[in-house]
C-alpha cells in the first residue's frame, strides 16, 4: 500500500507542513521548529525506504488523481530520484537540527516563516526530484524558487536587495525553461517524460525541439549557476541568514543539476542530440570555465561566505563538466559529486554559522589563531572539509574527482583533466589560506609573536553548543564515511542510474 | 623460488593502523606528558614488532596480505606485504622507536610548544608510510602517500614562525601539485590497461601501448613520485623543510618522507613499468642522467651551506639519487645497491641529525661555522657524526660502503664508466663536506663550549644506538633484518631472474 | 516565401518582440519596478504564446457539443495549453507578489528603488 504512494510521501509531507506551520505558528510559534524538525525526520526513512525498494524492485510509479500518463501526471521514483531525495533530505534535517539556534540569533522574529519556507522550499526540491512531467516539474521549480526568494530575503540588511535580484534572474531562468517546453509540446503533444523519451528520436530533426532544449538548458544553467549563468548567486547565498545558505547552497543548485540531467540524458539521447547540435560539448566547457573563474574569484574573497559562494560556482563546475563528458564515468562522478559537494558545502558554511554566532564575523582577514583554541572542532570539520573540497583521500571529494578524471580519459578530453586537476590545487590554495589564519600565527611583525604566545593560556572554550556542533561534525565525518563508502554507493546505487544513452 | 605466493593476514593492516590508534590516546593524555609519551612509545614498538613478525614468511616469497572493502570498481583496497614492502616498513618502524626516544629528549629540552599535536601527527605519518609500504596497487599507494603528505604538514610549520610556514607552503605547493600528476598518470593507466596491481617486472598490458604513450606516462609518474624523492629540480622543498624541529627532519626528511618517495620510484621502475619496458624506451638513461646530475649538483650545493641542518638536507637530496640511480641501472647489483642505500642511508643520516639536534638543544648552534671544538664538549655525540659522516662518503666498514660497492659493481654490470665515475666523484665531494665539520669540531680551539657537557640520554642513547647499527650493518649487512637477502630476493623478482 | 513566412507568422513574431521588451526590462532598467514590469511583460508572453499554439481555425471551446456531431478533436481547441497557462498566471501573480514585498522592505531600509542609487547606499 504504501510502496504504491512512495514517490508521493516525501513531497507532500513537506507541503502539507508547510502550510500546516503558519496556521499554528500564528498562536504557537514555538511549535513551528518542532514541526519542521518532525517532517524533515520523517521524510528521511521514506526516502530511505524509496530508495531501498527502488533498488529492489525498480522504478516506483504514482499517478495523479488516478489519470493514467500521458493523459494525467505521474510521479516517479528511478534511482537517482530517491537517491537525490534521501541526500535532501538528510542534509536538511542536518542543517536544519544546525538552524535552530542559528535562527534564534540571527533574526529572532522570523522563526515561522522561516521554518514554514524551508519546507515549502524542500516540498519544492523533492517535488522536482520525484515528477516525471515537464510542466509538473515547472510548478515545483516555480515554489521552490519562490520560497528561495523569500528564504534569501531572511538575512542580513542588504538580502532583500539579493533576493530581489535573485527573484528577477530566477524568473528569467524559470520562464526560458517554460517556454522551452512549448517548443517540445508543440512539436510533439506531450508532456511526460517517459512519453517524450519515446516520441523525440522520431522528431529531433525539427528545429523547434532543439531550439526548445536550447531555451529549457539555458533556463536550467541559470538555475544551477552554470557559469557563465551564476552571477545571481554569489550575492544570494554571503547575504542569506547562514541559515538559509547552509540549505541552499549544498542543495539548490543541486536540485538544478538533477534538471538537467533529467532533460539532457533522460528525456534526450545525448548522443543524438550531440550530432545536431553540441550542447554537452559547449555544457562542458563552460563548465570548464566556470571551474577555473569560481576557483580563482574565490581567492580573492576576503569573507568566507562569499568564497564558499564562489567555490560552489567552481564545484557547479566540477559536476557540468562530469555531465558534460557524456560519458558513464564522468556521470558516476558528477553524481558522485552532487552527493559529495552537499556534505561538503554544507559542512563548511555550517562552520561559517557557527562562526557568524559566536565571533559575529566571518571574515577571512579578522580570523586568528585564537579560533583553533576557541572553537577547536569546528575547525576541525572546517579542516576535513577542505581536504575533502581539495580532493585529497581518503575524503569523498578525492573519490568524485577520480571518476571524473576517468571520465575525462575515457573521453580523451585531455583538458578537461587538466581543469579538474588544477581546479583541485587551486582550492587548496584557498582553503589554505583559511586553514593557516585559524592554526598559525598572523604574520604581522614579531610583536604579534608575542600576542600569539601569550593567547596560549588565556583563552576560554566557546565552542558552539551541541546542536549545532553535531550536525557539523556529522557532515565533516560523513566525508570520511562516504569517501570510503564511495565504491559501494557506485556499484549499488550510482550504476543503476547510469542513463541508457551512455 | 621468485614468485610471490600470498596468503590472508590481518598483520599489515594492525602494523598500519597502531600508530594511527595512538593518535586519540596521545589526544586525551595531553595533559600528562608521561602518559602521552608512553603511548607513543608503546606504538612504536608495538609496530616494529608487528613488522618484524612479517618477515620470516616475506623471506620465503610468502607475503601477507590483508584485502579490504573495494575503493573504485575492481580496485580493493589492498595490502599486501611482500619483501619490497616489509623491507622498507622495516627501516620505519625501527627508526620511529629510536626516534620516539630522541623526541622525548628533544621537545622537552627545547620545551616545544604543541607537544601533543607533534607527537599525534608524528603517529599519523607512520601510519601513512607503512600503507605505502604496504600499498599493493597504485590507488592504495597514492591515497597512502597523500594522507603522508597531509600528516607532515603540521610538523613542518611546527615552530610556528614565519620561515617555518613559508616552508609549510613550499612544501604543500611541491608535493600537494606531485600529488595531482600522480593521480593524473594513475588514472591514465587504469584507463589504457586496465589495472593498477603493482606487479613484479612491470604491468605486462603497457607493451600494447604506443612508445609516446608510455614515455609521458613514465614522465608524469617519475615527476609524481619524483617531488619526495627530492629529484631535482623537483628538491627545492626539502631544504626548506629544515625549518621543522629536528626529530622531524631526522625521521621524516632523512628516512620516512623523502624515502617514500624513493620507494615509490622503486614500484613505478620495477612493479609498474619494469626494466624491459624502460630500457627499450631508453627511460631508464633519463633517469641516470637526472639522478647522477642531482647527485653531483647536490653535493656541490651542500659544500656552500654553512647551517647544518640545511647541509645535511642536500647531502639528503645528493643521496636520495643514489637510490634512483640504482634503480635505474636495471642490473642486479645495481638494484641491490640501490635498496640497500635505502637502509643505510637512513640509519647514518639520522645519527647526523640526532647530532645536529644534539648541538642545537644544548649549545643552540645551528651554524657549522660555530662548531668550533664542540666535539670536546660533547664527544660521543660528535663521534657518532664523524663516523655516519665517513660512512656517507663510502668509507669502510661503516654500511654506506657496502651500498656503494654493489652500486659501483651495478655500475660496471650496466657498463657505464660514467656513472661509476660520478660515484667516485661524488664519495669525495661527500667527504669534502662532512671531513671539515668533524675537523672543525675536534680540533679546532674554542673557548665557547667550555660549560656545556652532553645533552640528555634520551637523545645520546638512539644516537649512539644507530651509529652502532650503522656500523654493524655495514660488518654484517645480513646479520640484522636479513636486509640483504630481502634486497636480494626483491632485484630477482624485478628483473625477473635467479641471483645466487 | 519570405514575406509568407514572416506574415504567416505574425503573432509569433508579436510575442518575440513582447519577450524581448520583456527581457530588455528585467535586465537592462535601472529602476527596480520597472524591472518587476519587464517581468510581467516576459511572462505574458509566453503566456501567449501557449495560448497561440492550442488555437485552431473553425474549432470551438473543448466542450463536447450535441451540435457537431461525432466527438472529432479537429472541431476543439486543445484545452492543455490553457489549463498549462492557468497554473502560470497562478505562479506568475506570485512571483510579482513575493517581488513587490521585497521593492517595499528594500524602500523602507534604503529609501530609494533605483539601482545606482541603492548601490551607493548599501556600500
Amino acid at each position: 500500500m504504501i510502496e504504491a504512494n512512495l514517490p508521493l510521501l516525501v513531497p507532500l509531507t513537506f507541503l502539507i507542513l508547510a502550510l500546516l506551520i503558519p496556521l499554528i505558528g500564528v498562536r504557537v510559534p514555538g511549535a513551528a521548529y518542532p514541526l519542521a524538525l518532525a517532517a524533515v525526520l520523517a521524510s528521511i526513512p521514506m526516502a530511505g525506504f524509496g530508495l531501498f525498494r527502488v533498488i529492489e524492485g525498480g522504478p516506483v510509479t504514482y499517478t495523479l488523481g488516478g489519470w493514467e500518463a500521458p493523459v494525467g501526471i505521474e510521479l516517479v521514483l528511478d534511482p537517482l530520484a530517491s537517491f537525490l531525495t534521501l541526500v535532501v533530505t538528510v542534509v536538511s534535517c542536518l542543517v536544519l537540527i544546525h538552524a535552530r539556534h542559528v535562527a534564534s540569533v540571527e533574526h529572532p522574529d522570523k522563526r515561522v516563516p522561516y521554518y514554514s519556507l524551508v519546507l515549502l522550499l524542500l516540498a519544492g526540491f523533492c517535488g522536482i526530484l520525484s515528477t516525471g512531467d515537464l510542466f509538473n516539474l515547472y510548478v515545483f521549480l516555480e515554489i521552490s524558487s519562490l520560497a528561495g526568494y523569500g528564504l534569501v530575503a531572511i538575512g542580513d540588511k542588504r538580502s532583500p536587495v539579493a533576493a530581489y535580484r535573485y527573484l528577477i534572474l530566477g524568473s528569467v531562468g524559470t520562464g526560458f525553461y517554460l517556454l522551452g517546453i512549448g517548443f517540445i509540446y508543440v512539436m510533439s503533444g506531450s508532456l511526460n517524460m517517459a512519453d517524450l523519451a519515446r516520441i523525440l528520436p522520431h522528431i529531433l530533426d525539427q528545429p523547434p525541439v532543439l531550439s526548445g532544449l536550447i531555451l529549457m538548458v539555458t533556463g536550467i544553467g541559470l538555475k544551477m549557476a552554470l557559469f557563465p549563468l551564476h552571477f545571481w548567486l554569489p550575492d544570494a547565498y554571503s547575504s542569506a541568514s547562514s541559515a538559509t545558505s547552509a540549505l541552499l547552497a549544498p542543495l539548490g543548485t543541486k536540485v538544478g543539476a538533477y534538471i538537467l540531467i533529467r532533460v539532457l540524458f533522460f528525456v534526450f539521447d545525448p548522443a543524438e542530440v550531440e550530432q545536431r547540435v553540441p550542447i554537452a560539448s559547449v555544457i562542458a566547457w563552460l563548465s570548464a570555465a566556470g571551474v577555473l573563474y569560481g576557483s580563482l574569484m574565490a581567492l580573492a574573497q576576503q569573507e568566507l561566505k562569499r568564497m564558499l559562494a564562489y567555490s560552489s560556482v567552481a564545484q557547479i563546475g566540477y559536476i557540468g563538466l562530469g555531465l558534460g563528458m557524456a560519458n558513464p564515468l564522468g556521470f558516476t562522478g558528477a553524481v558522485l559529486h552532487i552527493l559529495n559537494h552537499a556534505f561538503m558545502k554544507a559542512a563548511l558554511f555550517l562552520v561559517a554559522g557557527n562562526l557568524r554566532v559566536k565571533v559575529g564575523h566571518s571574515n577571512i582577514a579578522d580570523m586568528d589563531q585564537r579560533l583553533s583554541r576557541q572553537m577547536p572542532w569546528s575547525m576541525a570539520a572546517l579542516v576535513v572539509a577542505a581536504l575533502s573540497m581539495i580532493g585529497l583521500p581518503p575524503t569523498a571529494g578525492f573519490f568524485s574527482k577520480w571518476y571524473l578524471v576517468l571520465g575525462g580519459i575515457q573521453g580523451s578530453d585531455w583538458v578537461f583533466v587538466a581543469v579538474i586537476l588544477l581546479g583541485g590545487l587551486l582550492n587548496a590554495i584557498y582553503f589554505f589560506r583559511v586553514v593557516e589564519r585559524v592554526y598559525l600565527p598572523f604574520r604581522k611583525g614579531s610583536s604579534d609573536h608575542a600576542a600569539a604566545d601569550g593567547v596560549q593560556e588565556v583563552v576560554e572554550s566557546r565552542e558552539v553548543r551541541l546542536s549545532m556542533l553535531a550536525p557539523t561534525l556529522v557532515l565533516a565525518g560523513g566525508l570520511l564515511v562516504l569517501g570510503l563508502a564511495s565504491s559501494f554507493l557506485v556499484n549499488r546505487v550510482i550504476q543503476l542510474m547510469i542513463p541508457p544513452g551512455l | 623460488m621468485n614468485d610471490l605466493s600470498t596468503y590472508p593476514s590481518a598483520v599489515p593492516l594492525l602494523a598500519i593502523l597502531v600508530s594511527a590508534a595512538s593518535v586519540p590516546l596521545i589526544g586525551i593524555s595531553a595533559r600528562r606528558p608521561n602518559l602521552r609519551e608512553f603511548w607513543t612509545l608503546l606504538a612504536a614498538g608495538a609496530k616494529f614488532a608487528l613488522v618484524l613478525s612479517l618477515l620470516p614468511s616475506a623471506l620465503v616469497s610468502r607475503a601477507a596480505e590483508t584485502r579490504l572493502f573495494q575503493i573504485s570498481p575492481g580496485i580493493d583496497l589492498t595490502l599486501r606485504a611482500d619483501p619490497f614492502g616489509v623491507f622498507f616498513a622495516l627501516i620505519a618502524s625501527g627508526l620511529w622507536i629510536l626516534t620516539s626516544f630522541y623526541s622525548i629528549g628533544y621537545v622537552r629540552g627545547l620545551k616545544e610548544k604543541h607537544q601533543t599535536r607533534y607527537f599525534a601527527s608524528f603517529a599519523l605519518c607512520l601510519s601513512a608510510t607503512l600503507g605505502v609500504a604496504f600499498a599493493a596497487n597504485l590507488l592504495t599507494f597514492v591515497i597512502f602517500f597523500e594522507i603522508l603528505t597531509i600528516s607532515t604538514y603540521p610538523l613542518v610549520i611546527h615552530k610556528q614562525t614565519p620561515e617555518a610556514i613559508a616552508a609549510g607552503r613550499k612544501y604543500l605547493a611541491f608535493t600537494l601539485t606531485a600529488g595531482v600528476v600522480l593521480v593524473a598518470a594513475m588514472a591514465a593507466t587504469l584507463q589504457l590497461t586496465g589495472t593498477l596491481e603493482f606487479q613484479a617486472g612491470g604491468l605486462s598490458a603497457l607493451e600494447d601501448l604506443s612508445p609516446v604513450e608510455v614515455k609521458i606516462l613514465f614522465g608524469m609518474f617519475l615527476a609524481g613520485v619524483g617531488v619526495k624523492a627530492a629529484i631535482m629540480p623537483l628538491h627545492a622543498w626539502l631544504p626548506a623543510a629544515m625549518a621543522a624541529p629536528t626529530p622531524v627532519s631526522a625521521l621524516l626528511h632523512a628516512v620516512a618522507v623523502v624515502k617514500s618517495g624513493v620507494f615509490g620510484v622503486f614500484r613505478v621502475v620495477g612493479f609498474v613499468f619494469g626494466p624491459e619496458t624502460l630500457s627499450r624506451y631508453g627511460l631508464n638513461e633519463v633517469m641516470l642522467w637526472l639522478a647522477g646530475s642531482t647527485i653531483l649538483l647536490a653535493s656541490c650545493l651542500a659544500f656552500s651551506e654553512d647551517n647544518l641542518k640545511r647541509r645535511l638536507a642536500y647531502s639528503t637530496v645528493g643521496h636520495l639519487s643514489y637510490v634512483v640511480l640504482g634503480a635505474a641501472l636495471l642490473s642486479p647489483s645495481g638494484l641491490i645497491g640501490g635498496l640497500l642505500h635505502i637502509a643505510n642511508h637512513a640509519t647514518m643520516k639520522i645519527v647526523l641529525f640526532f647530532c645536529a639536534g644534539a648541538i642545537y638543544v644544548n649549545a643552540h648552534k645551528e651554524k657549522i661555522s660555530e662548531l668550533d671544538g664542540i666535539g670536546r664538549a660533547m664527544p660521543w655525540t660528535m663521534g657518532a657524526f664523524a663516523l655516519a659522516s665517513l660512512g656517507l662518503a663510502g668509507v669502510p666498514p661503516v654500511n654506506g660502503f657496502v651500498s656503494k660497492w654493489y652500486l659501483g659493481l651495478g655500475a660496471l654490470e650496466a657498463g657505464s664508466v660514467a656513472v661509476l665515475s660520478i660515484l667516485l666523484i661524488s664519495g669525495l665531494l661527500n667527504a669534502g663536506y662532512f671531513v671539515p665539520i668533524v675537523y672543525r669540531a675536534f680540533f679546532k680551539q674554542s673557548e665557547k663550549f667550555r660549560s656545556i657537557g652532553e645533552a640528555s640520554a634520551w637523545m645520546v642513547v638512539p644516537l649512539i644506538l644507530a651509529a652502532g647499527l650503522s656500523a654493524l650493518l655495514g660488518l654484517m649487512p645480513d646479520r640484522f633484518f636479513h636486509f640483504f637477502t630481502l634486497a636480494q630476493q626483491i632485484a630477482a623478482q624485478v628483473l625477473e631472474v635467479s641471483i645466487p | 516565401m519570405e514575406i509568407e513566412f514572416i506574415a504567416g507568422h505574425n503573432l509569433y513574431w508579436i510575442i518575440s518582440l513582447l519577450l524581448l521588451v520583456g527581457l530588455y526590462g528585467m535586465l537592462a532598467k535601472r529602476n527596480l519596478v520597472k524591472k518587476l514590469v519587464g517581468m510581467n511583460i516576459f511572462q505574458t508572453s509566453i503566456i501567449l504564446f501557449y495560448v497561440a499554439i492550442a488555437s485552431k481555425k473553425k474549432a470551438t471551446v473543448p466542450v463536447i457539443d450535441a451540435a457537431l456531431g461525432s466527438v472529432d478533436p479537429a472541431h476543439y481547441i486543445n484545452p492543455l495549453p490553457h489549463t498549462l497557462m492557468l497554473t502560470a498566471i497562478v505562479v506568475s501573480v506570485a512571483t510579482t507578489g513575493v517581488g513587490f514585498a521585497l521593492l517595499i522592505s528594500i524602500f523602507r531600509r534604503y529609501g530609494t528603488l533605483d539601482e545606482d542609487t541603492l548601490l551607493k547606499r548599501m556600500r
